[in-house]
């Protein structure tokens, strides 16, 4: 990225010049910025518990969503592993590392999914019935829209992987990537404190 | 390039290995260009000025005499709606970030932004964006055959928001132009970090940075934790309006007083988003026309992170009179004049560095002083409104568009039009026309007086914004009329500016590549520079690399 070529201005500086990976840069912006989303998501939904007119109340409905809750962070541990693997150029380690973390951000999805259906049509939950039905369903549907987001991106990149287009050269760029989703899997664990724990 | 080739003479030896050229409209529609992309900013800017420009005369007219018909009070409900949102919008947020895009790849010595088609991207997302909001003129009707373009103020408080007080799409086009600008003007803010952190040329390190590039990099970073919660709060509108929910809907237990914190959270420090990059220009304009080097540089960063700071904690000073109890009132009138105490760390910096030194009144520096003297005074109102009781008799007068303008039109805009006189001749390789610009700034000076310091009266004698007529007799007419007066006198001020741009564009001076002879990287490259900026990567050892070069036995270096 930094060429060398260097107009004599006085004298050579003779100490490498080198700057931060521009991604990694981007990605903590883009972190920084999606965060300040969810704040706002997180706030609102703060402010309006026990403020719903009528129910079906969070106590009455929600359950811990303890095995969805589980895959998701176990998925920040394989994407991780993906990175380092790439870091060595084990890029076999490294597709199996995203596969494991495609499959359980994937079966975090399906809980969830599972879970709004049941809400929906078991409870009668939906974003029009009361207060806790708009918060509920936009800040867990914002967060699962990260999610999907994510699992788009690991699996484009485990396509690569398997084609053999990853390689240690390219380990900047998932590390990149890993950033998001451990962006992504932070995210719920503030979710999860929120709407399962404090919400109910 | 063998032996010792100085900065300015190394700018373009690979002209000759150039590919054919596409057409014109092709090459700028695809461009990643930074300083094309930067172009189309502020000319996308200015157009939007002159619109939202003569939206702002015809309120003017209207308001001139008591009793007045010109206008319905929808069609003026209309006009300052899209006056305000497309001011700060698609007009504040796109003529800064052009001037950045332009010029910061350039005083960093890079080829390129960090990431040039995210670049294009932004900058498209944001101009689909403006026309968005004008379509609804033509398109808002609906299904409902109500209303046109939106009417809900610039802040569109909640519940007038809400689907059964706005009918109709007008609305939606609003929150749908106002979400995707600020999508783009976020990803443009994560350009600029990137390109700031990681394009530097060798030898720049982060103090040796020119200050217009760092306080950029606060701008932009404030965009991170400022935009977003206004894209939150547009995205749980838009939730309200076509899914059903009930955000701010307080028939079914929802908060209006919440819409009001996520909007200010943005809203005022999204001043201080504008107003830092012409902060900015003054950091490179007034060292240059006083013939010194800057006061207090680290202090200049410093502050500008101060403001970028103590800015996110004041927003609720917008919300003195919607009842949050004496605590809040008071945590907001202290936070808010803290943040009078970086500001004037910057007054006092660029008075120090006029003083002594040999001052040039060329048009940026007129324009410059005429920022320092108007700032000042907007400041100083703006203190005072940051009373609780003083807000409490003037909120929601003409006494807070008085205040508010001072700082967009005497601080913003005279910045603005500083910096187009330092940079036009770096961009077209034409210097501007000096008797034409003489003339605008006084008469913008003069009009400008007339506008805005009268404009305080009315307000004070009780007259309420967004009132689209009033009784004669209460001793608002005089004033009113000279403020008319004033908005025409600018608006002839302008209509020279314009004149003067294209004009000097065919026949203005040839620039070359320094005019002003100044210091940072952007004056060591031909005017206009050519699509890869440097041919040779520069290399810095102090923060004026130019003055290094042009006084080899007295550098910077020696002194940092």
């Amino acid at each position: 990225m930094t060429q060398t070529a260097a107009i004599p201005f006085n004298g050579t500086a003779e100490t490498p010049w080198v700057m931060p990976n521009r991604g990694i840069v981007a990605m903590w912006c883009l972190i920084a910025a999606e965060a300040a989303i969810f704040i706002i998501f997180v706030v609102a939904y703060l402010y309006y518990i026990g403020k719903s007119l009528s129910g079906p109340y969070p106590s009455q409905v929600l359950e811990l969503p303890i095995f969805g809750t589980i895959c998701l962070l176990s998925s920040s541990i394989t994407v991780h592993a993906a990175v380092s693997a790439i870091r060595k150029g084990n890029t076999r380690a490294c597709s199996l590392a995203l596969a494991a973390t495609v499959l359980l951000g994937s079966i975090f999805l399906a809980t969830t999914a599972m879970e709004w259906h049941h809400l929906i049509y078991d409870e009668g939950l939906t974003i029009k019935t009361n207060l806790f039905g708009t918060t509920y369903y936009s800040l867990v549907g914002l967060h699962a829209t990260h999610v999907i987001v994510g699992l788009l991106l690991l699996f484009t990149t485990l396509i690569f992987s398997l084609g053999g287009k990853v390689r240690e050269e390219h380990s900047e760029r998932i590390e990149v990537l890993s950033l998001y989703w451990h962006f992504v899997d932070a995210v719920w664990v503030v979710v999860f404190l929120v709407v399962y724990v404090l919400g109910r | 390039m063998a032996t010792a080739t100085s900065g300015l003479e190394a700018i373009d030896q690979t002209r000759s290995a150039q590919p054919p050229r596409p057409s014109v409209i092709y090459e700028w529609l695809t461009t990643v260009d930074h300083k094309k992309i930067g172009i189309m900013y502020i000319v996308y800017a200015l157009l939007f000025l002159v619109i939202a420009g003569a939206e702002a005369l015809l309120m003017r007219i209207q308001l001139a005499v008591p009793n007045n018909h010109f206008l319905s009070p929808q069609v003026f409900n209309q006009l300052f709606t899209m006056h305000g949102t497309t001011m700060v919008f698609f007009v504040g947020i796109p003529v800064l970030f052009g001037f950045g895009n332009y010029l910061i790849p350039l005083m960093i010595g890079a080829r390129d932004m960090a990431f040039p088609r995210l670049n294009a991207f932004s900058f498209w997302l944001s101009a689909f964006g403006g026309i968005l909001l004008y379509l609804s003129y033509f398109a808002a009707s609906g299904l409902y055959g109500a209303g046109s373009a939106p009417d809900v103020g610039w802040f569109a408080y909640a519940p007038l928001t809400a689907r059964v007080f706005s009918p109709g799409h007008s609305t939606d086009y609003w929150t749908l132009s106002v979400l995707l600008s600020g999508i783009g003007t976020t990803a443009t803010a994560v350009n600029i970090v990137a390109t700031a952190f990681c394009m530097r040329c060798k030898g720049m390190i982060l103090t040796r940075m020119p200050l217009l590039v760092w306080l950029f990099l606060v701008t932009s970073c404030m965009v991170f934790v400022v935009v977003s919660p206004l894209t939150a709060a547009q995205i749980m509108l838009c939730i309200d309006r076509y899914l059903g929910g009930h955000f701010f809907d307080t028939q079914a237990g929802g908060s209006a007083m919440l819409w009001m914190h996520f909007f200010w959270i943005f809203g005022h420090p999204e001043v201080y988003i504008l107003i830092l990059p012409t902060f900015a220009f003054m950091n490179e304009i007034i060292p240059v026309f006083s013939r010194k080097a800057i006061f207090g540089y680290p202090a200049m960063v410093a502050a500008s992170v101060g403001i970028g700071f103590v800015s996110l904690g004041v927003w609720a000073h917008h919300m003195f009179t919607a009842g949050m109890g004496p605590a809040g009132n008071t945590f907001f009138v202290f936070a808010t004049m803290v943040v009078s105490v970086p500001t004037g760390i910057k007054m006092f910096n660029w008075l120090a560095t006029i003083w002594g030194g040999k001052v040039q009144y060329r048009p940026p520096m007129m324009f410059a002083a005429g920022f320092l003297f108007q700032f000042l005074l907007a400041g100083l109102t703006g203190i005072m409104l940051s009373v609780a009781p003083f807000d409490w008799q003037l909120s929601a007068s003409y006494f807070v568009v008085a205040h508010f303008h001072y700082v967009l039109v005497g601080g913003i805009l005279f910045s603005l039009f500083a910096a187009f006189y330092y940079w036009y001749p770096k961009v077209t390789g034409r210097m501007m026309n000096e008797t034409l610009a003489k003339w605008h700034f006084w008469l913008f000076v003069i009009g400008f007086h007339i506008t805005f310091d009268l404009m305080h009266i009315p307000g004070l004698l009780g007259m309420p914004r967004r009132i689209y007529t009033y009784e004669a007799g209460r001793g608002w007419e005089v004033w009113n009329m000279w403020i008319g007066i004033g908005a025409i006198i600018q608006t002839v001020a302008t209509l020279i500016f314009v004149y003067n741009l294209v004009h000097s564009y065919f026949r203005g001076k040839e620039a070359g590549p320094d005019p002003w002879d100044a210091w940072t990287l952007e004056w060591a490259t031909t005017s206009p520079p050519p699509s890869y900026n440097f041919a040779v990567e520069p290399t810095v050892t102090s923060r004026r690399p130019l003055w290094d070069l042009k006084h080899p036995h007295d550098t910077d270096s020696s002194y940092e």
